[in-house]
C-alpha cells in the first residue's frame, strides 16, 4: 500500500504474561477500540512503527503528485486540467495532514523530509512507474486510487487518534479521485481507436504494479501480526488484494478492456477471482531503487527542497524581523 | 475585428497563460503549504479562463467552444500580455510576476464589476473576490522575501528588474481599449496605472526593493503582433493532445 | 491533522541540529452552520498571518469555513492523559445537574 513493508519491532506479538503493566493497559485500550492520543503512554515500538508507517504514507502522497503532475500541463481540456490540478493538489494536502499526524509522535516534518530525500525512508513502489499517455491518468485514478482507498477506508478505524482523524479527512476528500479516473477511462474506452489502444495499454502497464501496492503476502509476517494487534494495520495484504481484484474485474469488463492475466477466473468456491501474482522480483527491485522512475522522482523532490531553501529561510527571517520590530515598538 | 471579442480574448488569455504557468509548480514548490496555495491560484485563474473564453466564443458566433479557443489557436492568435508567458524562473520570480499581475488584475476587475455588459459584470464580480485574495497573498510573499535574508532580497530584486520591462504592456491602451471604454464595458487600462503605481511603490518600499525607474516596455502580446519565444513552447505542451488526436473527446 | 501540543512530546528523533523549520500551528475553523470553532488540523507557517492564509488554502478548499483561528502549537496547554480519572470522573456522579434527574408530573406540562 502507500506504506509497504513497514517493519514493526520485529519481536512478534507479546503474550499477556510478557507484557509490562503499562503495555497490558495499553493493549486493553486498543482492544476496547479506544483512541490512543499523542500524550498517552505508548510502547516505544508502537511509536516508532507509526512514525515509519505514517511517514511512508505521507511521502507516498508527495511523491505521488509527480506522475500525475506530469500531465497537468498537457491535460486535453480546460475542465480536465482543473480537475487534475485539484486532485494533485489534494495529494499535497493529504501529505500535509499525514506529516502533521506523524509530528505528534515527536518527529519533525523536516526530519521526515530529509529521511525521504536521503533514501532512508521509502514511499510506495507504484509511483516509480511512468505516466506515458493521457489514459495513464485515468488508470492511476481508477486503479491506484482504487487500491489506496481499499486500504485507507479501514485505516479510519486505526488506534492512533491523529492518524485516524487524518484518514477520515483524506477518505472524505478522496472520494472523487477514483471516480475522475474511471471517468477518463470511460471516455477513452468509448473513444477513437487510438484512445481505446491507450486505455488498454494503460491497464496493461498498471495492473500488476497496482496489485503490488498491497505488498507481498504477509500471512507469515511477524511485523504484520504486531501491527494488527496494535490496530495500525487492519487487513492482511492478501485480503485487500483479493478485494481489489474482485471489485476491479467487473469495472474493466464494463469498459470493454481486458485484464492482462490469462489465468484470471471466477472461483465459485471462494466467491472471488483466482488471479496471477505480480512479479515480486520486480517489486523488490523497485523498492531497492531500480524502478523505471526512482531516480527522477527522488531528484524532483530533492530539487524542490534544495531550490526552496532560500524561500523557507527568507520568509522565516522576515517573520522574525517583523516580530522583533513589534516588540521594539511596544 | 470585433472589439468585444478581442477584449475578451485578452482577458481570458491572461488568465489561461498565467494559470498554466502557475500550475507548472504543482509538486515542486518550496514547501507544502505553498504548493497547495499556488494550485489554488492556478485553479482560480483557469476557472476564470473558462468563463471569459466561453463568452469570447459566444460573441465570436462561429460555434467554437472555450476549449477550441484554448487548444486550437496558434501563438499569433493569443492576446495575453507578455508578462504572463515568461517562464516561471525561481519561486521569487514566479511570485513577483504574480504580484505585478495580481495588482493590475484586481484594479481591472474592480472596474469590470461596473461594466455596462451584464456577462462581463457577472464574471468580474466572481473573479474580483478570488483575485483580492491572490494579491493579498502574493503581496505578502513579495514583502516577506524582499525583507527576508540577504539571498532572498537579492533574488527578489533580480526578479523585479527582470520583469519590470513587461509591466508597461498591461497599461498600453489601443483602439480596442478605447472602444471598450467608450461603451462602458471596460476601464481604459492606461487609467489604472496611477493606482497601480501607488500600490506597487508601497509594496516595494515595504519589501525594501528598489523600483526600476525605466518606463521602457516590451509589447506585442495583447495585440498578438509579437509574443516571446516561450509561448510557442508552452502551447506545444498544452495543445499537444488536441493537435495529435483531432476530433477526439476527452 | 495533528492533535494538540506536540511541543510537549519527547523530542527523541529530532534533536540532531538546530534549524529553521517553520513553527507548527493548530488550526480551528468555524463552518457555515457551526456554532463554534473546531480543531481541523495543523500546518507550518513562519508567522500567524501566514498561518491564517495557509489555513485558508489548506483547510477550506471545499467551502468548509467562514472563520479561522490559528494558535502556535507550543502555546496550547492541555490536560494530562494520566489525570483523566481525577479530572473528569468526579462529574459523573453529579447526576442532579441533569434535568432528567427530577420527576415532574405530566400534568404540570413542559418545564
Amino acid at each position: 500500500m502507500y506504506a509497504q513493508m513497514v517493519k514493526s519491532t520485529g519481536q512478534g506479538v507479546k503474550t499477556r504474561e510478557e507484557m509490562s503493566p503499562e503495555e497490558a493497559h495499553f493493549q486493553d485500550r486498543v482492544d476496547a477500540d479506544e483512541k490512543i492520543e499523542a500524550r498517552d503512554w505508548m510502547p516505544e515500538g508502537y511509536r516508532k512503527t507509526l512514525i515509519r508507517q505514517i511517514g511512508q504514507h505521507a511521502h507516498s502522497e508527495i511523491v505521488g503528485q509527480l506522475p500525475e503532475g506530469n500531465w497537468i500541463t498537457r491535460a486535453p481540456t480546460l475542465d480536465r486540467k482543473m480537475i487534475l490540478l485539484a486532485k494533485v493538489q489534494d495529494e499535497a494536502g493529504h501529505g500535509l495532514y499525514l506529516y502533521c499526524a506523524a509530528e505528534t509522535l515527536g518527529v519533525s516534518r523536516d526530519d521526515l523530509t530529509e529521511q525521504l530525500l536521503s533514501g532512508r525512508m521509502k514511499y510506495s513502489s507504484i509511483f516509480n512507474y511512468p505516466t506515458l499517455t493521457w489514459a495513464d491518468i485515468g488508470a492511476v485514478g481508477w486503479l491506484v486510487d482504487g487500491a489506496a482507498i481499499m486500504n485507507q477506508v479501514p485505516l479510519q478505524r486505526t488506534s492512533y487518534g491523529p492518524y485516524s482523524r487524518a484518514m477520515i479527512r483524506i477518505c472524505k476528500e478522496e472520494s472523487f479521485h477514483q471516480r475522475q479516473g474511471y471517468d477518463i477511462m470511460m471516455k477513452m474506452a468509448q473513444g477513437t481507436e487510438a484512445q481505446k489502444r491507450m486505455a488498454q495499454d494503460a491497464l496493461n502497464r498498471f495492473w500488476y504494479p497496482s496489485l503490488m501496492m498491497f505488498g507481498p503476502s504477509d500471512a507469515e509476517s511477524v511485523h504484520s501480526a504486531q501491527s494488527m494487534a496494535w490496530k495500525i494495520k487492519i487487513d492482511t495484504n492478501d485480503g485487500l488484494r483479493q478485494k481489489f481484484v474482485d471489485q476491479t474485474v467487473p469495472q474493466a469488463e464494463y469498459l470493454g478492456l481486458t485484464i492482462p492475466d490469462e489465468t484470471l477466473k471466477w472461483n465459485e468456491d471462494k466467491g472471488g477471482y483466482d488471479f496471477a501474482e505480480p512479479d515480486w522480483t520486480e517489486f523488490f527491485d523497485v523498492l531497492k531503487g531500480n524502478g523505471p522512475c526512482n531516480h527522477d522522482r527522488l531528484k524532483a523532490r530533492q530539487d524542490a527542497w534544495t531550490d526552496g531553501q532560500w524561500v523557507r529561510d527568507g520568509l522565516l527571517a522576515h517573520a522574525r524581523k517583523k516580530a522583533a520590530r513589534k516588540v521594539a515598538a511596544e | 475585428m470585433n472589439a468585444l471579442h478581442e477584449f475578451l480574448l485578452r482577458t481570458g488569455d491572461n488568465c489561461l497563460i498565467l494559470g498554466h504557468r502557475v500550475s507548472e509548480w504543482c509538486g515542486h514548490a518550496p514547501v507544502l503549504e505553498e504548493d497547495i496555495a499556488l494550485a489554488n491560484t492556478a485553479l482560480d485563474l483557469l476557472g476564470q479562463t473558462k468563463l471569459w473564453l466561453t463568452y469570447a466564443a459566444e460573441v465570436e458566433g462561429k460555434g467554437r467552444s472555450a476549449d477550441d479557443l484554448a487548444f486550437l489557436r496558434d501563438a499569433w492568435d493569443f492576446r495575453n500580455v507578455l508578462l504572463t508567458e515568461v517562464p516561471n524562473g525561481d519561486f521569487g520570480r514566479t511570485m513577483m510576476r504574480q504580484y505585478l499581475f495580481d495588482q493590475y488584475h484586481l484594479l481591472m476587475l474592480q472596474g469590470l464589476a461596473q461594466s455596462s455588459d451584464e456577462t462581463v459584470r457577472g464574471i468580474a464580480a466572481k473573479a474580483v473576490k478570488e483575485v483580492a485574495y491572490h494579491v493579498d497573498r502574493s503581496r505578502d510573499t513579495v514583502v516577506g522575501l524582499g525583507d527576508g535574508t540577504d539571498e532572498s532580497h537579492r533574488r527578489m530584486q533580480e526578479a523585479l528588474d527582470y520583469l519590470w520591462p513587461y509591466v508597461g504592456e498591461m497599461f498600453a491602451s489601443d483602439t480596442v481599449d478605447a472602444e471598450m471604454a467608450e461603451g462602458g464595458i471596460s476601464p481604459d487600462p492606461a487609467s489604472l496605472r496611477d493606482a497601480w503605481d501607488a500600490a506597487v511603490a508601497d509594496t516595494m518600499a515595504e519589501a525594501t526593493l528598489a523600483l526600476p525607474d525605466s518606463r521602457f516596455h516590451h509589447k506585442g502580446g495583447r495585440d498578438g503582433r509579437m509574443h516571446t519565444e516561450h509561448l510557442g513552447h508552452m502551447l506545444t505542451q498544452m495543445q499537444w493532445l488536441q493537435r495529435a488526436y483531432p476530433g477526439a473527446t476527452w | 491533522m495533528s492533535s494538540v501540543n506536540p511541543g510537549a512530546l519527547p523530542q527523541t528523533e529530532s534533536k540532531a541540529k538546530p534549524r529553521n523549520e517553520w513553527p507548527l500551528w493548530e488550526i480551528f475553523i468555524r463552518g457555515q452552520h457551526g456554532m463554534s470553532h473546531r480543531h481541523v488540523g495543523s500546518l507550518h507557517a513562519p508567522d500567524a498571518e501566514m498561518a491564517i492564509k495557509n489555513a485558508r488554502d489548506v483547510y477550506t478548499r471545499r467551502n468548509e469555513g467562514v472563520s479561522i483561528w490559528v494558535v502556535e502549537a507550543r502555546h496550547i496547554a492541555a490536560t494530562a492523559p494520566s489525570q483523566k480519572g481525577p479530572i473528569f470522573e468526579p462529574s459523573e456522579s453529579k447526576v442532579y445537574r441533569h434535568p432528567t434527574f427530577f420527576d415532574i408530573p405530566d400534568e404540570v406540562g413542559h418545564m
